[in-house]
């Protein structure tokens, strides 16, 4: 893998304009990958998952470089039918298109940030990699007091043209004092046996209101790490909501500092797996002041030999005072082959705090089950009706109502 | 009042941490083979159990110490100990308590351990442990009349070879870990007890250990077979010196319970914590296993952990029979620097196992606490079900709680339920008893036992008592 890795850098440095100093940042980064390859087993935070085995089963040989000189052609289908919002668009990786068309332009800054790297917080590999192979970067910044009339969806589409079989991805947002947004991640996928490596970068300023939904529902075979990193200060909410869902594998880390008092952190999550799939979700939420929330719901549907994993951690510093941590995850096993695991973690060094964790698997209520049949439903209406209520209430959990009506639509839940 | 009091001062300190002044007989300083042999050697110990031992050293020497536990402790010189150390009176061992050395006696007065059989109503039959050997093991006649062997395992590695070859590292194997497979290679004593088939043991069953020399590490080796349908309860109980230095202490502990068989074994643990800066103090790293073989058999832990500056343990259960139990009840109390990593394993594998763990966690002063727990229920363990509730309480704001639990579900027919909580004593429940005329201490006091009410419990009655004074007197002075 060392060759490719390196014969791929110096061809993807060559199209850049680089200046010497970020040439050496990429290169010091990409030789910090070479010496710790993919994670693997061995470390704590990828033990129910190897992703270094799981890129030697499913891709085998990886390449990294990827010519973005040509322009690749904008598939409008794909777009959302019924909901008026603001595009992104990456098409193997090359970002083809950002539009805010319902937005006012002299309040959203869109910066080109391709020179400059910004370290990431997190001490795994794929940052490094992510780095080293990342060639364009934009910073939105979305300015003080302004609030965007529409959501941003963000199309992640990759098709049969794709270069290589890695892509990097990069993404910084700013929210300023009083402002807020809300993100769709949305992810097509008809390549075969791709890994993506995303990175996004979330700054939100006192009052800032984040909203960001992951959406990875249609099948594919590709397999995914996604990594947001989140820092609120004062006053600032986020919320976080992954459906998890399409991919071969997946795993999607949150990494959430609630710097300022009142600040609160919302991650809640959906796993609905069949085949052999294997998806992750590890949310660290660092409560480092007084006075901040989080609350994390994790529900989980597994068929066939699929696989999930929650690890979840709640740290609290010894300064954060009157903490409210909850964090609850809960998986439904449909068949004898499918696994959950988890890892619901707490640490705690402050002693005025409310943490809790639960966490709970098993088969579906046959007492339930029986309810319904003794009603007149089939087993099988019975199993759907109560796997559908199941996921529901996470969905629920939702605040905005469109997207909320959207996800629902997606995933094929009643009321 | 004033009784309490008092007695609260005589307690305050380390009451155990004197130490006896005894001749000694030891090994040369130092890990090889020829230790190893030496410590072989001196128990007369036939072929097959030095083999055991070599091998065990050939795993030792290519396996590094692990560090991903929570409190991080300086590295351990494994040279500069001494890994036999024994009174000297024991060479020859004696034949009946009366020529036992009166100091040895009195030492075991003094931590209030009934070895004279007059004492006779406490109706334990006891195996004092002292550095590396066995001193005394009591009420021999009575439980031989069942059936029951009950002796230091050296003694057993003679009279009943069949059954400590059988058994011996069938739990936990010689290629184990790095702390069990020392243990492995240089044991020096510890018990050992059979209960044969049908037999429910007449009396609690305990094992007194106690390190003495300085620069000794302990490492005993306890063995518990339970066979078809017997029931045993077994209680352990540890205290060392003051001393400066740390000391380490890594026994093994294998319990076997065959079909139909119960063992219940009870721990109250209160080595030499360290000063209060943190100085001193036993390093705990035990490897407690137990397994049910057979169908329908249970195993069940309950500790209190007071003592020791690391505490590290998982005393854990494989529940291969079908129908079999595995339970773990635990409170650990951590004061001052004290740092403490336990919890448990539970692994399920055989069909309708069931598992239950209760983990009380109480973090004072600038302590650390760990509950880290693995619960496994494997594709073949149908029906398994297993519940955890892990909870800590926290007092003040420069100690640490935290809950590592690993949860894994293979079974779509089984169900694990985990929960934890962590708070602090709240302002309106020290109001209320304070109100009621308790002074703050003894409301604390108070709160904290009914917080730990569920596993105090599980303990046999002497113990009991016990445990909920010790549970006091690790808190004194971590209030207000």
């Amino acid at each position: 893998m060392k060759e490719q890795l390196q014969k791929d850098f110096d061809n993807s440095i060559k199209n850049l304009s680089l200046s010497q100093k970020d040439i050496e940042i990429k290169k010091f980064c990409l030789d910090n990958f070479i010496d710790k390859g993919f994670p693997n087993r061995k470390e704590e935070d990828w033990k129910f998952s190897d992703l270094n085995q799981i890129i030697k089963n499913n891709i085998g040989e990886i390449s990294f470089y990827n010519d973005q000189t040509s322009t690749n052609k904008v598939d409008t289908s794909v777009f959302v039918d019924g909901l008026e919002h603001n595009k992104i668009v990456f098409i193997n990786g090359r970002i083809e298109k950002i539009d805010f068309e319902y937005e006012k332009k002299d309040q959203i800054e869109i910066i080109d940030q391709s020179e400059t790297i910004n370290e990431f917080k997190n001490s795994n590999s794929l940052s490094d990699l992510n780095n080293a192979f990342t060639n364009k970067c934009f910073k939105i910044l979305v300015k003080k007091g302004y609030q965007l009339v529409k959501p941003l969806i963000i199309y992640h589409t990759t098709n049969s043209k794709i270069w290589s079989k890695n892509i990097n991805l990069r993404l910084n947002f700013e929210l300023n004092k009083d402002s807020s947004l809300k993100v769709i991640d949305l992810f097509n996928d008809t390549s075969e046996k791709n890994f993506l490596n995303i990175f996004y970068n979330f700054e939100l300023k006192e009052n800032a209101v984040l909203k960001n939904y992951k959406i990875d529902k249609l099948e594919n075979k590709n397999i995914k790490y996604s990594f947001n990193n989140i820092d609120q200060d004062k006053n600032s909410i986020s919320e976080t909501f992954i459906l998890s869902s399409g991919s071969n594998f997946s795993k999607n880390e949150i990494n959430c500092n609630l710097n300022g008092v009142y600040a609160s952190a919302f991650v809640n999550g959906v796993f609905s797996l069949s085949k052999d799939k294997h998806h992750e979700i590890r949310s660290i939420i660092n409560h480092l002041t007084e006075n901040t929330k989080s609350y994390q719901l994790i529900k989980s549907v597994l068929d066939e030999s699929s696989k999930a994993v929650y690890q979840g951690k709640i740290f609290v510093n010894s300064d954060a005072q009157k903490t409210d941590g909850y964090q609850l995850s809960k998986a439904i096993l449909l068949n004898k082959k499918s696994e959950f695991n988890a890892k619901p973690e707490l640490e705690i060094y402050a002693d005025d705090v409310k943490c809790s964790h639960g966490s709970a698997s098993g088969s579906l209520n046959d007492d339930s089950i029986f309810y319904l049949m003794s009603r007149g439903l089939s087993y099988y209406q019975s199993r759907e009706l109560l796997i559908n209520g199941f996921l529901l209430d996470v969905v629920e959990k939702i605040t905005d109502s469109e997207i909320k009506n959207l996800i629902k639509n997606m995933i094929g839940i009643k009321e | 009042m004033d009784n309490r009091q008092k007695e609260i001062n005589n307690l305050k300190d380390y009451k155990y941490g004197f130490s006896t002044d005894i001749e000694n007989i030891q090994a040369p300083k130092g890990l090889n083979e020829d230790v190893i042999k030496f410590i072989s050697n001196i128990k007369k110990e036939p072929e097959w159990m030095l083999e055991f031992r070599l091998k065990a050293f050939e795993r030792f020497k290519v396996l590094k110490e692990p560090d991903w536990q929570k409190p991080k402790f300086p590295k351990i010189d494994y040279q500069d100990l001494y890994y036999y150390s024994a009174p000297k009176s024991m060479k020859d061992k004696p034949k009946s308590l009366d020529e036992l050395d009166p100091k040895l006696l009195e030492t075991y007065k003094k931590l209030g351990i009934p070895l004279q059989e007059q004492a006779r109503l406490n109706g334990i039959a006891v195996d004092a442990v002292f550095d590396s050997v066995s001193v005394a093991t009591t009420f021999k006649d009575e439980l031989t009349k069942q059936g029951i062997i009950f002796c230091p395992i050296s003694e057993a590695i003679q009279n009943h070879p069949e059954l400590v070859k059988k058994y011996l590292g069938s739990v936990i194997p010689t290629s184990d870990h790095f702390f069990a497979t020392l243990n492995s290679a240089v044991f020096t004593d510890g018990s050992f007890v059979y209960i044969p088939e049908g037999v429910r043991c007449p009396m609690e069953l305990s094992t007194y250990f106690r390190i003495n020399a300085s620069n000794t590490g302990q490492f005993e080796r306890t063995l518990i077979i339970a066979d078809k349908g017997s029931y045993v309860s077994y209680l352990e109980g540890c205290t060392a010196p003051m001393r400066d230095e740390n000391q380490l202490h890594a026994a093994n502990v294998e319990l076997i319970a065959l079909d139909d068989a119960e063992i219940k074994y009870s721990t109250v643990q209160n080595w030499y914590p360290g000063d209060k800066d943190g100085k001193g103090g036993i390093y705990n790293f035990v490897t407690k296993r137990g397994l049910c073989k057979g169908k329908n058999s249970k195993i069940s832990w309950t500790q209190v952990e007071t003592g020791s500056a690391i505490t590290w343990k998982y005393p854990s259960c494989i529940l291969k029979g079908d129908n079999s139990v595995g339970e773990f009840y635990s409170i650990a109390i951590t004061n001052n620097h004290q740092k403490a990593d336990t919890g448990t394993k539970m692994i399920h594998l055989g069909k309708n196992t069931k598992s239950k763990i209760i983990s009380k966690g109480i973090s004072a002063g600038s302590s650390d606490m760990t509950y880290r727990g693995l619960v496994d229920i494997s594709s073949k363990a149908k029906n398994s079900t297993n519940y955890t509730q892990c909870d800590s309480l926290l007092m003040g704001n420069k100690c640490g709680a935290h809950t590592v639990p690993y949860i894994k579900n293979k079974n779509s027919e089984s169900n694990i339920a985990h929960e934890a909580t962590t708070s602090k004593i709240s302002e309106e429940q020290l109001h209320y008893c304070q109100q009621r005329g308790l002074n703050p201490e003894e409301a604390v006091g108070l709160i904290v036992n009914g917080f730990c009410k569920e596993v105090l419990q599980q303990l046999p009655m002497e113990f009991a008592v016990e445990a909920q004074k010790l549970v006091g007197i690790s808190l004194e002075g971590s209030v207000g």
